[in-house]
């Protein structure tokens, strides 16, 4: 960490997007984490995906629970809403936030304690009621701010700093998000912004729940050789199952790749991801494979990353659920509560 | 691309871009960081030893070393919106005040006299001649006097200084100030000063058996106006530099109400500053040029325009107008500047009728020429085409071994600084041919590299980067200053402001070092980085790394720093030098020390062991 605010001064050529900030106008306060950290890597792909996007900061919802991950969201757009909530239940504020105000854009920033544990039963109904949100895990395998105890996403015979092996089988959220029915699910690395901002631009413009969990090492506590987390064993066992190109409605969409080698899938509104396919026989757009294949390939210690299943046919809460248009909290007293003539007649048609 | 050779001292030396350009290579940030903790003493002797002269550099230097200065670029598109404070310029993109700065070093300074060199009892018998007791021949003599030298000083004027006292004006430089910095270098002891001795015959001075002869003699000769009634206008037509120089001494004191001073140089701007002070009140400046193609700094030309002076551009003399042997004015023609297929400027007339001005005096500050009557052809120096000697550019040695060249005399004019600077080669030519040594075999400039690591992330120097804008060096009242000629127009800046200026330094000399070795890739040094200087990118040729860099490189004269492959990915990590601030947050984020934070101090080699070859003493 350091102690001095990041200085104001920029470099000349800092541009600003269409929305009239810099990329420096999406960061916050001075990051207070341990030098090193793959979080600060994940903030600084937030702020990129969200100045690349034109996104209005007033626009933003962040929410985040308890943890060294937790702390992050006072790390990056400074400019934005949020809301530290107790441990474990970010997705339940969250939910509740969008559901009175449908229009702000919800980032939920969560770490492997904080959904893989104490949060576990919030992630899944969160995942199962398809909340329109980016959830992002900042998952290291740790507990960091309590010295290193592994976390519930360690995996089983990885080495501890002190060289205890885990025993214990690690919870896969990436599976869990799939079986319940998340419908834009990725896995990326902190150390590789190239894969990771475009990931966070799809899943901003995703409707419905987004969950991406980003390997982000623990420099302090999980760091070290036998660990399956660290900076050196993910780049050694990264295996990307495609490239993510983020495409926006406005921007052509020119083929520089071969046919075959692409796919492209348009979302709701209009944005393109275009996908380049690493893995030959690798189909994001089918569940059931997508599980097998992730399965297989965790069975060799490979860690799969990438644009791992999208559904282009998304629906959120708010369709299930028949909601009007209008967020909640811009309805009047005279449009929430109608009147007896109105109660009569709900009550007719259930008679 | 090959990996950056930081071994090599001019690699971090070019960072350190107002050292760089200062020909006298001054440590520059290694003095602000003193003048900031209030060292004054110790800010001026780091100076002393590298320009010899602070406190006349302070108020007069020509600063190379501010257009260099990094400050200016990286304010570039950060301040063009800030509103000022009252003791700020701009709002623009502004360097260090570094000439400025050094004043502050040499007002607040204690006592000094105690830390300056002493002859040593042992002399070493050899006997040098300096010709012309200006700044080369001063810088030579204090090189050398220390080493054992005994140095005889030949000056035509009845006090030594040269061009910084006949010619600088007293209300840019104060008598004081010259009396006291030539004063440190005669205190040495075995220096001679020959005063109101006009050297007349080089073999003469080669006769009385000098083991080395320097001539720093400057570029004397003023050009004179070519126009019709300029002979009859004679007594009404004064010589730019000749005149500033009877200013000086006391010779003139008075000129008519209204001055034309013809010239777009630094001596123009001290001529027509000083007529506004000895009875001038219409003075105006009539140059050639255009404005901004003017010889003179910017800010000598911002100087007279504030004292009320106009200065007239596109005109070009055609003649003195004089009747009865009195001088009426001059007459102009108007032209406009024409560039050729090549850009070579044309000054072509514009048509229009030529412009007359009245006036009771005019100033001719054209230009300045070297000349030397008093060197015989055949004394064993030989001259070029244009009659000026023949040099040699590293070791300043004539073609009679024994005679140097420096300064004004060597080149042409220049300024006091690279005076300075040539003096410190010569000295050292001079001593390595005294001791016997290949004058071609020449040292790298000593450097001395520290971590500054404190804390886990403290650092020994301060490196919040001061938001602040240039400060505006405070001014004496206008109604004083324009009453005499002797009094001071500049009060140079208050320990509170020289310590507010000296926060904008950058440290540029605290560098930035990488161990790829120790680097695990996390990114932590890219993301902190606030100008987005740093890049890890796959290996290739430099124009290529350069398109790939996080933020464009706008300068591609500045480093870009490139390391060995990296251990996990075998990409490169490339910093692009241009606008980084010094403020050694990649350092702190650094989880394995892979970036640390190092001071290079780079002293130049002068005259004395250092620059002699190192003696095996026997085991």
């Amino acid at each position: 960490m350091t102690y001095l605010a990041k200085p104001k001064l920029h470099h000349p050529s800092l541009s600003k997007n269409q929305a009239g900030y810099t990329r420096r106008d999406y960061e916050g306060k001075i990051s207070t984490l341990c030098a090193g950290c793959g979080h600060d890597s994940i903030s600084a792909s937030i702020i990129q995906a969200c100045w690349e996007l034109d996104i209005q900061p007033h626009r933003v919802a962040k929410m985040s629970g308890i943890g060294c991950s937790s702390k992050t969201p006072d790390y990056f757009l400074g400019n934005s809403h949020g809301f530290n909530s107790v441990h474990g239940r970010m997705p339940s504020v969250l939910t509740g936030a969008n559901l009175a105000n449908r229009d702000l854009l919800y980032l939920g920033v969560s770490g492997d304690g904080d959904s893989a544990s104490i949060g576990i039963g919030q992630f899944a109904h969160c995942m199962r009621r398809g909340v329109n949100m980016v959830y992002i895990v900042e998952n290291n395998g740790v507990y960091g701010l309590t010295k290193g105890q592994f976390s519930a996403t360690a995996d089983k015979g990885s080495k501890s700093k002190r060289g205890v092996v885990n025993s214990d089988e690690p919870l896969d959220l990436i599976g869990m998000a799939l079986l319940l029915g998340a419908t834009y699910v990725a896995r990326s690395f902190s150390g590789d912004k190239k894969q990771l901002v475009p990931l966070i631009k799809g899943a901003i413009e995703h409707k419905g729940s987004a969950f991406i969990d980003v390997v982000s090492p623990c420099v302090a506590f999980n760091n070290h050789a036998g660990s399956t987390k660290s900076y050196e064993y993910v780049r050694q066992h990264n295996e990307a199952v495609n490239r993510l190109d983020f495409i926006e409605g406005r921007e052509e969409i020119t083929a520089d790749y071969a046919p075959g080698e692409s796919v492209t899938v348009y979302q709701h509104d209009g944005s393109a991801l275009r996908l380049k396919k690493l893995a030959e026989d690798y189909d994001a757009t089918d569940r059931i494979k997508v599980m097998n294949y992730l399965q297989e390939h965790a069975a060799r210690g490979e860690v799969i990353t990438g644009l791992l299943y999208f559904d282009s046919q998304a629906e959120d809460m708010h369709q299930h659920i028949n909601t009007v248009d209008t967020p909640l909290n811009q309805l009047g007293a005279k449009e929430l509560c109608p009147g007896n003539a109105a109660l009569e007649k709900i009550n007719a048609s259930l008679r | 691309m090959k990996p950056t050779d930081i071994a090599h001292p001019d690699y971090f030396h070019k960072v350190v871009d107002c050292q760089w350009a200062c020909p006298a290579h001054t440590p520059v940030p290694e003095y602000i960081r003193l003048i900031a903790a209030g060292r004054y003493s110790d800010a001026y002797m780091v100076n002393w030893k590298s320009n010899v002269f602070p406190g006349i550099l302070g108020r007069t230097c020509d600063r190379p070393c501010e257009p260099a200065c990094r400050r200016g670029r990286v304010e570039e598109g950060n301040v063009e919106m800030r509103k000022p404070s009252a003791h700020e310029d701009g709002p623009k993109a502004e360097p260090v005040a570094i000439c400025r700065l050094k004043r502050v070093a040499a007002d607040n300074k204690d006592d000094v006299s105690a830390r300056m060199p002493k002859a040593p009892a042992q002399k070493n018998g050899k006997r040098i001649a300096c010709i012309g007791g200006g700044p080369a021949s001063l810088t030579v003599a204090r090189d050398l006097a220390p080493l054992g030298y005994d140095i005889t000083i030949y000056e035509a004027d009845p006090k030594a200084g040269g061009f910084m006292r006949s010619q600088v004006p007293r209300f840019r430089l104060p008598e004081s100030v010259i009396d006291e910095e030539v004063g440190y270098i005669t205190g040495i002891g075995n220096i001679t000063v020959k005063t109101g001795t006009r050297v007349d015959s080089l073999k003469k001075i080669l006769a009385e058996g000098y083991d080395a002869v320097f001539v720093g003699t400057g570029a004397p000769r003023g050009r004179d106006l070519d126009a019709p009634g300029r002979k009859e206008a004679a007594a009404n037509v004064h010589l730019g530099i000749d005149w500033l120089a009877s200013v000086s001494f006391g010779h003139i004191e008075k000129i008519g109400k209204r001055v034309i001073v013809l010239g777009g140089g630094n001596t123009a701007m001290d001529c027509c500053r000083s007529a506004k002070r000895l009875g001038g009140e219409d003075v105006k400046v009539i140059v050639r040029s255009g404005y901004e193609e003017m010889k003179a700094s910017p800010w000598e030309k911002e100087d007279a325009i504030e004292e009320g002076i106009p200065i007239l551009n596109f005109l070009v003399p055609k003649a003195c107008k004089v009747e009865n042997g009195k001088l009426l004015g001059m007459s102009f023609e108007k032209v406009k500047a024409e560039y050729d297929a090549k850009g070579r400027r044309k000054l072509v007339s514009t048509g229009e009728p030529d412009q007359f001005f009245e006036c009771d005096d005019v100033l001719v500050a054209i230009g300045q020429e070297n000349a030397f009557p008093w060197i015989e052809r055949d004394a064993g120096v030989d001259f070029d085409q244009w009659n000026m000697p023949v040099v040699d550019k590293v070791s300043f040695q004539s073609s009679n071994p024994k005679v140097f060249f420096g300064g004004d005399s060597a080149f042409g004019p220049k300024n006091i600084i690279w005076a300075v600077a040539h003096g410190h080669e010569a000295a050292v030519s001079i001593d390595k041919m005294l001791t016997g040594e290949d004058l071609k075999d020449r040292p790298l400039p000593a450097v001395a590299v520290m971590s500054q690591k404190m804390g886990i992330h403290e650092w020994s120097y301060d490196n919040d980067i001061s938001a602040a804008l240039r400060h505006k060096v405070p001014w004496q009242d206008q109604k004083l200053t324009l009453k005499s000629i002797k009094v001071e127009v500049e009060l140079g800046f208050d320990a509170k402001s020289g310590f507010a200026e000296a926060q904008r330094c950058l440290n540029c000399d605290v560098q930035t070092v990488f161990a790829p070795k120790l680097c695990i890739e996390c990114d932590a040094c890219v993301d902190i980085c606030p100008m987005d200087c740093i890049t890890f990118t796959p290996d290739g040729e430099e124009a290529e790394v350069r398109e790939r860099l996080t933020a464009p490189a706008l300068h591609p004269d500045q480093g870009l720093y490139v390391s060995d492959p990296l251990r996990m990915t075998g990409r490169i990590m490339a910093k692009d030098e241009d606008v980084c601030l010094h403020c050694g947050l990649c350092a702190e984020r650094c989880p394995t020390g892979a970036w640390d934070m190092q001071k290079y101090l780079v002293q130049m080699t002068h005259a004395g062991p250092g620059c002699r070859k190192p003696q095996r003493k026997a085991a």
